[in-house]
């Protein structure tokens, strides 16, 4: 690591003005990613900004319109959550998929959309339940929110404060992990609303995560694990690696698309 | 007098707890990196970011005025001091006579590097981070050569080393070609296969590190490092380095976590360190993070063969005839020559009656990592190579495999085979037999059946696997072009109070030493476990030793203990004789105790121990007080642990996951003395062999460049990947050693690879399945499959 200064605000604003002030300081949520970044030297913040002390960034609550969840708010805790399992089961289980104990431990919801790894689980979710990505600046639509590789809508010093997920009718994850790092090679959440059916991928596209319109386009009109048999996933914009060409990805996706549908449709 | 017997006497065969795991579990090991010298420096490597480039220049003024830097090192210096190269220290010759070419390999690169991790300079500094900091000031021109980073095209790449032409150390051969020729000329059936053995990258726990340190006012160094045969590191470090005579060297590897064979080499980094504290004046430190330990650890394995097999009419193997292209990496490491030839072509006759045997192997530079011994060395890829085309010829002559395997079976023994070794004993029926039984291998058809009503596809495969250990009688080795015998020593020193310590040249770093040795002795002499203390790993304080690796430290490391127990026990009985005033050979010494034989006259071991220093009773004239024996093994025969290992597994074939449903081990290793112990080697080492089939995977791209350098690319096997083991025993006694022992700490890395991808191709109906076969492969290959079906 490089040396870097340390703060622990314990307000959402005096983090703020810190970030805006020092375009070089870089908020610290659980560090998973982070940390490892610094241990191996390919980032040299001039200070980390601890949000871990801020009370108003940790927390579930249930909403009329669903569940909100703090950013700081840790994996295992939302995997764990009586309020999210009751709103969305399919959320928490996707929580319980993601790292290993010590991860969910440590890393937050907050941190993982900031940071918005290609294969991490959590934009999936976000993205398939078209959830609101709230900021100490403003709310941010699902659809607005992913720009693309490790890329978001925020801006330089904005902070993720939490998430707002709506209700579904049915919802569903299912993802195949690299055999490697156990990030998804395909993860595929399925959304059931009264009006549409969002079906997002994580993992496999070589832009991140993406909607499969496609897919939901035909689940809204037949929600059936049939209507789906005929469908593929075109290869062309998907990743091509040491694990498994973009052709194998496509047809994870598939499957974890059928998985995903089994799980809610039994 | 007749006192029974100490129940804590532990016999040979109890599967008593290890007595280390007590410090292990606590956090009390004391491993390189925990201990710290008064007055330490940091060093940190600057290393090439090329696989293959000349250095043009290096300036290391900017670094070494950073903050915290104690003196910036390059190859200019070690060249100004005189020291020598690495070695390899096993002269192998080319089958026309030529010695091998072995490839400059300084410890701090002189005009060239050689693959991507190699060593630039050093930096040493007051604390890591500053010396981490200068690494990135000191500048480094390279001149970039073209990569050679593919084993199969390397001999038309750029010369890596100007010694060896067409990039080859060696074109070396063993066996009888004229008669394998006419073996296959009378073939009724030729078998062929093409095997790549994937490279391995070793992946100890505790990674790699080392302390140097110089006391001037003794004039003498003392390095701490992570080794596994550390009087072995000794002498290159003073023989053929030039650090320090040996008497002015100590080498110290206190608790060591893990090695797999990557800590057997002498390596570059401890090698700095040792010499750099005396330049420097004060102790330098080293430990490799995760990531130099994938660049830099020697890796294993990494084959291209092709083979064929000969058969008769009847279905017996009548010749076998190979052609191996090992990548030998950038430089030759410590033992590299050794691996894909001695340790790899003596097994390619297996458990089978093969009478003529031809193998050629071209050794190969390539601008990756050295490759040298890893768990199995040499012996896996043999293994691995045989059980496929042994399956691969089966299935060709439409014969259940387990049947072809028997025909072909050696039944007596001794067996000389055509390829240098003579196996001593054995029942390969008797492992087939057993694991069969318990791999319910009748009711396979059935969970088939079972398995595809549910979309899986169900597959079995078989490995017989031989190997040779406890290497190795010397004056063999020596023949064969062996730098060092391979004996092994041990002393047994009694203190007056009756406990004893072991002081053994071998060197635990898992295997679980302190327990088995000291139950070796608990039941010779008839104390108790824990007033036996083994020490090793201390050059300063244990007898020269050859280390551990090899599953050499039962089969010879414990026959020299028994060597020097023989010597203690002749010694205490003649002073128990004085004692009891009677004849020597009167005395019976037997739990614990001498008795004169037909008396109720005895006296307890302690006793004796006591009487040996105090010597009042004894004339010491006849009779040297004291009592403390050493001996120096030399075994007369490799040992050959065998057995049978049987996978069941299912596929995915939506996904290309496979699931391994059973996996049965049924192993010969001769004589146990804890099964505990013996079943932990063996569950491990499956864990690796499955990990090599199905995960692991060392993968460099065109220009050279590790993908593989991290957990996020390399798959290691994970519990959650490995079914319950049925791990079982079927018992032949080795007749060279006089515990009957074989040795069993690579069986399972041996036997598993070839098992599960004789399921693998079994399961999918095509021979061709490479390893590692991951789920993206296997799914490629299960796709290619349906179509084939679907086009019938
Ligand atoms: C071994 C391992 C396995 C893993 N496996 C998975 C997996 O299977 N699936 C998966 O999805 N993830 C996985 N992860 C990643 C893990 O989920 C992390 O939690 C996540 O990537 C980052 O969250 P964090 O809280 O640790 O953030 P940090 O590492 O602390 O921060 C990450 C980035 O986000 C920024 N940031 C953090 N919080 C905020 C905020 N509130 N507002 C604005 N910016 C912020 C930081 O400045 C930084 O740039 C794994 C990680 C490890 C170490």
């Amino acid at each position: 690591m490089y040396a870097f200064d340390y703060q622990r605000p314990d307000a959402i604003a005096a983090a703020a003005a810190i970030l805006s002030a020092d375009p070089e300081a870089k908020a610290l949520a659980g560090g998973q990613t982070l940390l490892p970044t610094l241990k191996q030297r390919l980032a040299q913040p001039t200070a980390l900004v601890d949000l871990s002390r801020i009370p108003e960034l940790s927390g579930i609550c249930a909403t009329t319109e669903g569940v909100s969840i703090g950013a700081m708010t840790r994996h295992a805790e939302v995997a764990a959550s009586d309020v999210v399992r009751a709103a969305i089961p399919a959320l928490s289980d996707l929580a319980g998929m993601i790292g290993d104990v010590a991860v969910r431990n440590r890393g937050t919801i907050g941190g993982s959309l900031a940071n918005d790894d290609p294969t991490a689980d959590y934009p999936a979710a976000v993205l398939a339940l078209n959830a609101s990505v709230v900021t100490d600046r403003r709310s941010i639509g699902a659809s607005d929110y992913f720009r693309g590789l490790f890329e978001t809508a925020l801006e330089e010093g904005e902070i993720i404060t939490r998430v707002d997920f709506p209700k579904v009718e049915k919802a569903g994850y299912a993802k195949f992990r690299n055999p490697a790092s156990r990030y998804a090679m395909a993860g595929v959440f399925v959304a059931k609303t009264a009006a549409e059916v969002r079906v997002a991928v994580t993992g496999a596209g070589q832009s991140g995560v993406f909607l499969w319109t496609e897919a939901g386009d035909i689940l809204s009109s037949d929600f059936t694990v049939q209507a789906i048999s005929g469908l593929a996933l075109d290869p062309s914009n998907l990743m091509s690696d040491l694990h498994g060409s973009a052709e194998y990805r496509a047809q994870l996706a598939k499957v974890m698309l059928k998985r995903a549908l089994a799980s809610i449709t039994g | 007098m007749n006192a029974s017997v100490s129940s804590s006497v532990t016999p040979i065969g109890a599967a008593v707890r290890r007595k280390e795991d007590h410090r292990f579990i606590t956090g009390k090991g004391r491993y390189t990196d925990d201990l710290d010298r008064p007055g330490q420096t940091y060093a940190y490597f600057v290393r090439s970011p090329y696989a293959h480039a000349r250095i043009r220049h290096i300036d290391p003024t900017a670094a070494k005025a950073m903050p915290g830097v104690v003196d910036v090192l390059t190859g200019a210096d070690i060249a100004a001091d005189g020291l020598g190269d690495l070695i390899c220290g096993w002269m192998i010759h080319s089958k026309d006579g030529s010695p091998m070419k072995m490839g400059s390999h300084p410890a701090l690169a002189k005009e060239k590097v050689r693959y991507v991790g190699d060593h630039v300079a050093v930096v040493i500094a007051e604390t890591l981070n500053e010396a981490k900091d200068a690494a990135l000031a000191v500048e480094v021109e390279y001149e970039l050569l073209p990569a050679v980073a593919d084993l199969a095209t390397a001999t038309d790449g750029e010369q890596i080393h100007d010694c060896a032409p067409r990039n080859t150390a060696f074109e070396w051969e063993l066996g009888d070609k004229a008669a394998t020729e006419a073996a296959f000329a009378r073939a009724a059936k030729v078998t062929s296969i093409d095997i790549v053995n994937n490279r391995l990258a070793p992946n100890a726990i505790e990674p790699r590190a080392a302390i140097g340190e110089y006391d001037s006012g003794d004039e003498a160094f003392t390095l701490w490092t992570t080794s596994q045969n550390p009087h072995v590191a000794r002498l290159v470090l003073s023989a053929f380095v030039g650090i320090a005579p040996e008497n002015k060297l100590r080498v110290i590897a206190p608790d060591v976590g893990g090695g797999f064979g990557s800590k057997i080499f002498i390596y570059a980094e401890e090698t700095v360190c040792a010499w750099a504290s005396k330049k420097v004046g004060r102790p330098v430190k080293w430990t490799a993070d995760r990531s130099e330990a994938f660049l830099s650890d020697a890796h294993g394995r990494d084959h291209i063969t092709h083979a064929e097999l000969a058969m008769d009419e009847a279905g017996h193997i009548i010749g076998f005839r190979i052609k191996t292209r090992a990548n030998m990496g950038a430089y030759l490491s410590t033992f590299a020559s050794s691996i894909p030839t001695y340790l790899y072509a003596t097994l390619l006759s297996g458990q089978y009656a093969i009478p003529a045997i031809y193998c050629e192997v071209d050794a190969i530079y390539t601008t990756t990592a050295p490759v040298d011994a890893y768990r199995g060395a040499g012996r896996p890829e043999a293994t691995f190579l045989l059980e496929r085309i042994v399956e691969k010829a089966a299935r060709e002559r439409g014969e259940d495999p387990a049947e072809f395997r028997r025909r072909n079976f050696i039944k007596s023994f001794p067996h000389q085979t055509p390829v240098i070794m003579c196996y001593d004993a054995g029942d390969y029926v008797a492992s087939l037999d057993k694991a069969l039984e318990v791999a319910d291998y009748k009711g396979f058809p059935a969970r088939r059946a079972e398995s595809e009503r549910n979309g899986k596809l169900r597959g079995i495969g078989l490995s017989a696997y031989i190997e040779a250990c406890g290497i190795a009688p010397s004056a063999a080795v020596g023949s064969l072009g062996a730098g060092v015998g391979l004996w092994e020593s041990a002393e047994v020193r009694v203190n007056p109070t009756g406990n004893v310590e072991v002081l053994t040249g071998s060197h635990s770093h898992g295997q679980g030493h302190e327990t088995t040795f000291a139950q070796l002795v608990s039941a010779r002499l008839g104390i108790p476990i824990d007033q036996v203390s083994v020490v090793h790993g201390d050059t300063d304080k244990v007898q020269f030793g050859m280390g551990t690796y090899g599953s050499r430290s039962g089969a010879v490391g414990m026959s020299a203990i028994v060597k020097a127990l023989d010597k203690v026990e002749a010694k205490a009985k003649k002073i128990a004789a004085h004692m009891l005033e009677a004849s020597e050979g009167d005395i019976e010494f037997k739990d614990g105790r001498f008795t004169v034989a037909g008396t109720d006259r005895s006296l307890a071991f302690a006793e004796v121990a006591l009487n040996a220093y105090v010597a009042h009773k004894f004339p010491t004239s006849e009779i040297e007080p004291g009592l403390k024996e050493g001996a120096f093994y030399d075994p007369t025969n490799f040992t050959f642990p065998a057995g049978c290992h049987i996978c069941e597994l299912e596929v995915d074939p939506e996904t290309g996951v496979v699931e391994i449903k059973s996996f049965v081990a049924i192993d010969d290793f001769g004589e146990i003395i804890n099964p505990m112990i013996v079943e932990g080697q063996v569950h491990g080492g499956i864990g690796q062999g499955i990990g090599q089939a199905l995960m692991e995977g060392v993968t460099y791209d065109e220009d050279g460049q590790l993908v593989t350098g991290s957990y996020m690319d390399y798959t290691m096997p994970r519990a959650g990947d490995l079914p319950s083991f049925t791990v079982g025993m079927t018992q032949t006694r080795c007749p060279s050693n006089p515990l009957g022992i074989k040795g069993c700490g690579e069986a399972g890395a041996i036997g598993a690879p070839p098992a599960v991808i004789n399921a693998l191709t079994n399961a999918l109906g095509t021979e061709d399945v490479p390893m590692p076969a991951t789920p993206s492969r296997v799914w490629a290959i299960a796709q290619a499959r349906a179509s084939r079906l679907a086009a019938e």
